[in-house]
C-alpha cells in the first residue's frame, strides 16, 4: 500500500452475478470456440450438399480406430470431472491422479489420431487429394490444436498442484480448465458421426 | 495480488505493463501510427487515380523500381496498396483505436472498478495486435509484395495471389488479439462494476464497447475459420473455395476441386458487417459522452439508445449477405436481406435522432471535442442515408462495387468514426495526460479536416453514379468515366490537403503531451465516473472506494447548487 494512493486489488468474483470471472471468462470464450466449430460444420454441409459425389466416410476413414478415440475422449472427460471434485475436497493426491489420467488419455488420443493420418498419407491420402480429405483433416487438425491447447493446460495446474494448491483461486482455475476439456471433447463427439458415419 | 507497484522497472511500467491505462495508451499510439501509414498508402494511391500513368512527384524516386518503374506505379503495387489501405483501416486502425485504446482506458474508469478483469490476458492482448501489425507492414518486403486482393479477399484470387498468407497470418494474430480482448471486456463489464452501478446507470459509451465486444465475440470466429481454410488452400493446395479447374494468371490450375467460392464471401461478411458496427458504435458512445457534457442536460432517451444499440448488435448478424446482392445469390434470399437491412435502418436513425434531440434545450458549450461531435451527427446522416440505395437490390445492381460504394461508407467509418474518435481524444485528454490539448490549433484541425473530407468523398457518389469502378487502377480506362475524371483530381487533391490539416494535430498531441496546460481532475464538469479520479488517474485508478448513487447524465437538475452531480454523489446536498 502506497503513501500516496490506496491502490485496490481486482476483485475476482462478480458482486451482481456471484460468478468468478474466470468462469465468465471461460464462458465466454467457450461461446466463440462454438462459432468458430459451428463454422466449419456449416462449411462441411455446404460443401456436401454442392458435391455431386461425397465418399461414405466408413469408405475412406478407420471407423474402429475414431471408436477407441471417441471412447478415449469421453473416459477423459470423466477424469478431469473426477479431479476437480478431488481438488474440491482438498485431496491432492487424488486429484493429480486423476489429472495425470486425463493428460494420458489426452496423449493417447492425439498418438491414435497421429496413427489414423500416418496410415492416411502413406496410401497417398492428402489434403489436397479431395474436398472430403480437405475437409476431415482441416476439422480434426483443428480439433487435435485444441486438444493440445487442453493437454499444456492441464499439465499446467498439474504442476502448479505442487505449490497453488491453497491458492484461492486454484479450484476455480480447475474448474475453467475442466469446462473448455469437456468443450474439446463435445466437438469430437460431433465430428465422429458427421466425418466418420455419415 | 501484489499492491504495490511503485517500485516497477520502467520497463515493467511502461511496456510490459498489465494496466489498463497503459495498454490503452500503446494501443492508442500503435492504431494512430497504423491509421497513418494506411492515409499515406491511400495518397500514394489517389496520384495514379487523379493522374494516371504520371510518375509520382518526390516520392516516386525513391520507390524501388519493382514496384514503380520510373515513379509510375504498377498495377501490383497499386493493388498491394488498396488491400493494405483497406485492412489497415478497418482492422489495424479504427477498431483497436476504439475498442483497444478508448474502450481499455476508459471502460474500467466509467464502470468503477481498478483495472480489467484480466489484466494479463489485456497484455497478450496487445501484443499479438502488435505482432500483426508489423507482420502486415512487413509483407511488402515479401517476393511479390503484399497482399493484392483488397481487404475482402476474395478466392478464386485470393487463393494464388502472392503475399496473401502472410496477410492470412497477421489476421488470425489480430483475430485472436481481438478474441481476448472481447472476453476481457465483457467479463469487466458483467463482473467488475462498482456496487450501485447497474445496467441501467452505466454511461452510454460503456455500453457501446458491451455491444462491439459481443459482435467481436461471435462475428470474428466464422472469418478465423475462413482465414484458415484461406490458408489450407494456399499452403496444403486443398480445394476449399476453388472448383475443380482455374485459369489462373494464363496458368491452368488444376486441383481436386469440389470447393465454392462464393462460400468465402459469406464467411467473411458474416464478420465484416457485424464489424462496420464494432466500428461505429464506440464512435457513438463517445459522441453520446461529449454531448450530454457539453449540452448541460441528460442524453434524450438514454433507454431508446441503449436498446437501439443491442438491437443493433442482435440484428447485425443478419445483414451480411447485402455485401453479395451481385455474386449470383438466390433473389429470394437477397429478398431476405434487403428486408433485415432496411429493418437495422430504424434502430441506427433512433439513435441519431436520440443525439440530435439531446442539443434541443441544452446550453452548448462549442469547444473542440463538442465540434467533432456536432460534425459527427450530419455526416454520419449522410453515410447512413446513402447506404439506403445499397441495401435495396434493385438501386444495388446499379451502384454495387462503384465508387459510390466508397463514397456511403467512408461517410460512415472517417467524417463518423474517425471524426467522433478525435472528438474523444480531446474529450479525454486531460484524463490521459493530465493536460489540455490547445483549443485553436484543434479548430484549425477540425474545420480543416471536416471541409477536405468532403472534398474526398463527396465526389465519389458523382463518380460512383457516373459508373466508375472501384477497385480499377487506371479511371480512365473506361472511357464513359472520363467525363467525370476532374472529379478525382477534386478528391485527391483534398486528399493531400487533408494530411497537412492533420499537422497542426501532431503537433498540438505531441505539444500538449509536454507543455500543454496542466488541469484538474475534471477539467469539463462532467458527471461519469472516469472525471472522479486523478489526472492521470494512477495504479488501481480510484484513491477511494467507490460507490455510484445516480445516473450517468445528471446535469441542470432543478434544484440543485450546481449543474452537474457526479455519479458518485450521494445527496444532491453535498454537490
Amino acid at each position: 500500500m502506497s503513501s500516496e494512493a490506496a491502490v485496490m486489488d481486482v476483485p475476482h468474483v462478480g458482486a451482481s452475478t456471484g460468478v468468478t470471472n474466470a468462469k465468465l471468462g471461460i464462458w465466454l470464450f467457450l461461446a466463440s470456440e462454438v462459432m468458430l466449430f459451428s463454422t466449419l460444420f456449416t462449411t462441411y454441409i455446404v460443401l456436401r450438399l454442392g458435391s455431386s459425389s461425397w465418399p461414405r466416410g466408413w469408405n475412406v476413414l478407420n471407423v474402429p480406430l475414431g471408436t477407441v478415440n471417441t471412447l478415449v475422449l469421453i473416459t477423459s472427460s470423466v477424469t478431469v470431472v473426477m479431479a476437480y471434485a478431488k481438488a474440491i475436497e482438498r485431496k491432492r493426491g487424488q486429484f493429480r491422479l486423476f489429472m495425470s489420467l486425463t493428460i494420458a488419455l489426452g496423449v493417447l488420443f492425439l498418438i491414435l489420431k497421429g496413427f489414423e493420418w500416418g496410415q492416411h498419407f502413406h496410401n497417398g491420402e492428402f489434403p489436397s487429394t479431395s474436398i472430403f480429405l480437405a475437409a476431415y483433416f482441416t476439422m480434426t487438425g483443428l480439433h487435435a490444436l485444441h486438444v493440445i491447447g487442453g493437454l499444456i493446460t492441464n499439465s499446467i495446474l498439474l504442476w502448479l498442484s505442487e505449490t497453488q494448491w491453497d491458492h484461492p483461486l486454484f479450484i476455480g482455475r480447475v474448474e475453467a480448465a475442466g469446462l473448455y476439456w469437456h468443450f474439446v471433447d463435445i466437438v469430437w463427439i460431433f465430428l465422429f458421426p458427421a466425418l466418420y458415419l455419415l | 495480488m501484489e499492491t504495490n507497484h511503485h517500485n516497477q522497472s520502467w520497463m515493467k511500467k511502461y511496456v510490459f505493463s498489465t494496466d489498463h491505462k497503459t495498454i490503452g495508451l500503446q494501443y492508442m499510439f500503435t492504431a494512430l501510427s497504423m491509421l497513418l501509414i494506411g492515409f499515406i498508402f491511400v495518397m500514394i494511391m489517389r496520384w495514379q487515380i487523379a493522374f494516371p500513368y504520371a510518375p509520382i512527384p518526390v516520392l516516386g524516386r525513391w520507390l524501388p523500381a519493382r514496384l514503380a518503374p520510373n515513379g509510375v506505379m504498377t498495377g501490383a503495387f497499386y493493388n498491394s496498396l488498396g488491400a493494405m489501405h483497406g485492412t489497415i483501416m478497418v482492422f489495424f486502425g479504427i477498431v483497436p483505436l476504439a475498442v483497444g485504446a478508448f474502450g481499455n482506458y476508459i471502460v474500467p474508469l466509467q464502470i468503477g472498478a481498478p483495472d480489467m478483469a484480466f489484466p494479463r490476458l489485456n497484455m497478450l492482448s496487445y501484443w499479438l495486435y502488435l505482432t500483426a501489425s508489423i507482420l502486415l507492414l512487413s509483407s511488402f518486403f515479401l517476393p511479390g509484395g503484399a497482399a493484392q486482393s483488397g481487404w475482402t479477399s476474395y478466392p478464386p484470387l485470393a487463393d494464388f495471389n502472392p503475399g496473401q498468407t502472410a496477410w492470412i497470418v497477421a489476421m488470425l494474430f489480430v483475430i485472436t488479439s481481438s478474441l481476448l480482448g472481447a472476453i476481457n471486456f465483457l467479463t469487466t463489464i458483467i463482473n467488475m462494476r462498482a456496487p450501485g452501478m447497474t445496467l441501467w446507470r452505466m454511461p452510454v459509451f460503456v455500453w457501446s464497447e458491451f455491444v462491439a465486444s459481443v459482435l467481436l465475440l461471435l462475428a470474428f470466429p466464422p472469418m478465423e475459420a475462413g482465414g484458415v481454410l484461406q490458408l489450407m488452400d494456399r499452403v496444403l493446395h486443398t480445394s476449399f473455395f476453388l472448383p475443380k479447374e482455374v485459369m489462373i494468371f494464363g496458368v491452368l490450375y488444376k486441383g481436386s476441386g469440389g470447393g465454392q467460392p462464393l462460400l468465402w464471401q459469406h464467411l467473411f461478411w458474416f464478420l465484416a458487417h457485424p464489424e462496420v458496427y464494432i466500428l461505429v458504435l464506440p464512435p457513438i458512445g463517445i459522441v453520446a459522452e461529449i454531448i450530454a457534457n457539453n449540452t448541460r442536460r441528460p442524453l434524450h432517451g438514454y433507454k431508446i439508445i441503449v436498446s437501439s444499440m443491442l438491437f443493433i448488435g442482435a440484428l447485425s448478424f443478419v445483414v451480411w449477405a447485402h455485401h453479395m446482392f451481385l455474386s449470383g445469390m438466390s433473389p429470394i434470399l437477397a429478398n431476405f436481406f434487403l428486408v433485415t437491412t432496411m429493418i437495422i435502418s430504424v434502430p441506427s436513425v433512433a439513435l441519431l435522432t436520440c443525439l440530435i434531440y439531446s442539443l434541443h434545450g441544452g446550453s452548448i458549450r462549442f469547444n473542440t471535442p463538442m465540434l467533432y461531435a456536432l460534425a459527427f451527427l450530419p455526416m454520419f446522416g449522410i453515410g447512413g442515408l446513402t447506404g439506403l440505395p445499397l441495401g435495396l437490390t434493385p438501386t444495388d445492381i446499379y451502384l454495387h462495387d462503384t465508387y459510390y460504394v466508397i463514397g456511403h461508407f467512408h461517410y460512415i467509418v472517417v467524417t463518423g468514426s474517425i471524426m467522433a474518435m478525435f472528438g474523444g481524444l480531446y474529450y479525454w485528454f486531460p484524463k490521459f495526460f493530465g493536460r489540455k490539448m490547445n483549443d485553436t490549433l484543434g479548430q484549425i484541425h477540425f474545420w480543416g479536416s471536416l471541409i477536405c473530407m468532403n472534398g474526398i468523398f463527396f465526389p465519389m457518389f458523382i463518380t460512383g453514379m457516373a459508373g466508375e469502378s472501384r477497385r480499377l487502377w487506371v479511371p480512365t480506362a473506361q472511357l464513359h468515366d472520363l467525363p467525370v475524371q476532374h472529379w478525382n483530381v477534386v478528391s485527391s487533391v483534398s486528399a493531400w490537403a487533408l494530411f497537412l490539416f492533420q499537422l497542426p494535430f501532431i503537433y498540438n498531441f505531441f505539444h500538449s503531451l509536454f507543455h500543454g496546460e496542466k488541469t484538474v481532475e475534471n477539467p469539463w464538469h462532467a458527471t461519469t465516473l472516469e472525471w472522479t479520479c486523478p489526472s492521470p488517474p494512477p495504479h488501481g485508478n480510484f484513491t477511494k472506494p467507490v460507490r455510484v448513487y445516480r445516473g450517468p447524465y445528471e446535469y441542470s437538475l432543478p434544484g440543485a447548487h450546481r449543474d452537474w452531480i457526479a455519479q458518485d454523489i450521494e445527496s444532491e446536498a453535498a454537490a
